[in-house]
């Protein structure tokens, strides 16, 4: 079905070079693009996505506010148990918590907020709230980048109501090329070099498919709030 | 609307458009929304403009090295386990379609909002072979209830008034146990939310469409609000992506840059709410995703574009900003074009997929406003393409015969300066009379069609050429 023999394949490719008036490229051609590719040459990075050091937290929170994500600042990530529990009191949600089983999270102190269930694993469709970490915070649009792996299943980012995502301060960018930045040198030597799935998350699920009016949750998340967890010592500035 | 509009009778269809009040009121919506919300996005970015220049920059590299992106793509999606069938014609791309279906054991799948599938006629195809195809996205789940085609590439269903979405659902939920009449937009999205919810969990496959394929990584790229894809790719089995062959950028940073113009273009967003970018299927140790991931590369007479004067709109990344400020798809929407795609960019691409003789209409469709060039994030040159479709159009014979002799006649008597100017300079004086007093004239022989809804405002008397030779005696003497 699929191959180097399709002969689907050698149709489009032949289709190509014949509108192109050309062969397939030469060794010297090909290397060039390929050269490029391992460069992979940064664009043009507008100005929102290189905020200086000391804006850069408060950018981030403007912008996901922006899209209707509700941001609270912690000052240490042993504050999270107690934070969602009171995010769950607030919302009248109940005490059920499906916690994606990142280790940093686990590691948190749960005793403190004892209401709380925690579930572990992949959504079913049941859960109602979902916490999970991220890969990073992009201050260029508030956007949050999320990773597919064993420790955070992609269907906790969709199937819950409420979404509630753990950030650490300094896992906050300005632009999206510094994601790129940090997952290639993660995945250096490792090949695929990307996850599965790569979530770039820009606020709750929403449409605007009838008269074109903005309604929440249309198929993900209602809600999605960002616990911004303080790691950098106090004024947020970059260490 | 006919869900069976025919671009031969684009002109029936525009009339009857025409006449229908809801439309109307549901297109005005759109230049007060999104015309707007995009005017905003664009000021408050500085670097819009030279965002274009590089994103045009960057498709028209790829366009020209095209085979060898695929080819990269193709080794990098084996790479991470993903499977790439490669179909030059719209029926290769069912036929795999219904293979990797059935392989699959499938009786039903999802699908996320595609062109491509629209391109294929995927839905009465699955149909007919006993597969049963759902649309997740709100809007095509709302024409699919209503048996119509999208009216639109990014707001398929934005012809609908919210009364008729609430008849249509009402009629179509009750089987759900949903009896009672939702007439808000908030609860009708709440009751699509609980009808498809299931719907996502039970399917066997997951269809997507893809905004870009990227070369060095082997990934597909989508961009949604909804999330409806990525549930439609992420909770089923196989996941089956379908994009056609110019949809490849070479790197993360490359399509970056035009993900930079595409939101902004198409809603005003800065950013969608979920861009996702996918590599391959499930891996080992993950909990969810499917087990398959196939990439559908569909020609279907692109590649006869690539080195055409049509090559720009290779450049196209369906955002709707053109349709979305064309005063010609303001008046009659979508559904008036009977093509796939509509408005500019449909004028352009429809007649390469569908044919001159099919499509004579669409390019000629336009008042050359010039605001869809003007908008178009990747500046693709609308206007100067549908031209060009004119040409072949006159070139081939498609165009009626009427229009060709009047086009000869004149050609002939323009390689004619005296004649020219003698026949130009009664034209001139004759239009003049008939003007009478008021200078217009309410109906013109020959000219019929254009003065049955609008005067001809008549010439003062001399024609250019005589001004113009006036004005230079005047300022050489």
């Amino acid at each position: 079905m699929a191959g180097r023999r399709d002969p689907g394949r050698a149709a489009i490719l032949e289709a190509i070079r014949g509108a192109l008036g050309r062969a397939a490229l030469s060794a010297d051609g090909a290397g060039e693009l390929d050269a490029r590719l391992r460069r992979h040459p940064a664009g043009l990075i507008p100005a929102q996505g290189k905020p200086k050091a000391e804006a850069r937290l408060a950018q981030f929170q403007a912008k996901a506010e922006a899209v209707a994500c509700t941001v609270e600042r912690l000052a240490g990530a042993d504050r999270v148990p107690a934070a969602v529990a009171e995010y769950l009191r607030r919302h009248n949600l109940g005490p059920e918590l499906a916690l994606a089983p990142e280790a940093w999270l686990e590691a948190l102190p749960w005793d403190r907020a004892p209401m709380l269930q925690l579930r572990k694993g992949a959504a079913s469709g049941v859960e109602r709230v979902a916490l999970t970490a991220a890969f990073a915070g992009v201050a260029e649009t508030g956007t949050l980048v999320t990773l597919s792996g064993p420790s955070h299943p992609t269907t906790l980012n969709f199937l819950p109501e409420h979404h509630l995502v753990a950030l650490k301060a300094s896992q906050v960018v300005g632009a999206y090329e510094e994601v790129w930045a940090a997952l290639r040198k993660a995945g250096k030597g490792r090949r695929p070099a990307l996850p599965r799935a790569l979530n770039m998350i820009t606020g709750p699920s929403r449409t605007g498919d009838i008269e074109l009016e903005i309604q929440l949750g249309a198929h993900g998340p209602r809600a999605l709030h960002v616990l911004l967890i303080d790691d950098e010592g106090g004024d947020g500035g970059q260490a | 609307m006919s869900s069976h509009a025919e671009p031969l009778a684009f002109k029936a269809n525009a009339r009857r458009a025409l006449a229908d009040r809801d439309l109307d009121t549901a297109l005005g919506r759109m230049t007060s929304g999104l015309v707007p919300n995009r005017a905003r996005a664009v000021a408050a970015l500085p670097e819009f403009e030279a965002l274009r220049d590089r994103a045009r920059e960057l498709k028209d590299h790829v366009l020209v090295n095209l085979d060898h992106y695929l080819e990269r793509f193709e080794t990098n999606c084996l790479a991470s386990g993903g499977q790439v069938h490669w179909c030059p014609t719209a029926e290769d791309a069912r036929r795999i379609v219904l293979e990797v279906c059935r392989a699959a054991g499938a009786r039903t799948v999802t699908k996320s909002k595609s062109m491509i599938a629209e391109e294929l006629g995927l839905n009465g195809f699955l149909e007919a072979n006993g597969i049963r195809p759902i649309e997740t996205d709100l809007g095509e789940y709302i024409v699919q209830l209503a048996d119509e085609p999208p009216s639109h590439i990014i707001a398929p269903a934005v012809h609908k008034t919210k009364e008729q979405i609430s008849e249509l659902f009402h009629r179509h939920h009750a089987r759900y146990g949903l009896s009672q009449r939702q007439t808000e937009p908030r609860a009708l999205v709440a009751e699509a939310r609980q009808v498809l919810r299931q719907k996502f969990l039970d399917a066997d496959v997951g269809i997507t469409g893809a905004n870009f394929l990227i070369a060095e990584s082997g990934s597909s790229v989508m961009v949604t609000n909804e999330g409806n894809g990525d549930l439609t790719q992420t909770l089923p089995r196989v996941h089956v992506v379908i994009a056609s062959i110019e949809k490849v950028v070479a790197t993360l940073e490359d399509a970056t840059t035009i993900l930079r113009l595409l939101s902004r273009s198409a809603t005003g967003q800065e950013f969608s709410a979920y861009t996702t970018i996918t590599t391959g299927s499930k891996r080992p140790e993950d909990a969810d995703g499917p087990d398959e991931f196939h990439v559908i590369l569909l020609d279907n007479g692109r590649s006869a574009l690539i080195g055409s004067e049509f090559q720009d709109i290779l450049r196209c990344i369906r955002c709707g900003a053109c349709m979305n400020h064309c005063p010609v798809y303001r008046s009659v929407g979508g559904h008036a074009y009977g093509a796939v795609y509509v408005g500019p960019m449909g004028a352009v691409l429809s007649p390469a997929l569908i044919g001159i003789e099919r499509g004579l209409h669409l390019p000629n469709a336009s008042s050359f406003c010039g605001r869809c060039e003007s908008v178009c994030p990747m500046r693709i040159p609308l206007p100067k393409l549908m031209r060009y479709w004119r040409e072949r159009a006159f070139d081939s014979g498609a165009a009626p015969a009427a229009e060709r002799w009047a086009l000869r006649a004149w050609a002939w008597a323009a390689c004619r300066p005296r004649l020219y100017a003698q026949g130009a300079r009664l034209a001139a004086r004759l239009l003049r009379l008939l003007g009478g007093s008021r200078g217009r004239i309410g109906r013109l022989w020959l000219a019929g069609a254009w003065t049955a809804t609008r005067e001809l405002p008549a010439p003062e008397g001399r024609t250019f050429q005589e001004r113009w030779h006036a004005e230079r005696e005047r300022s050489d003497g």
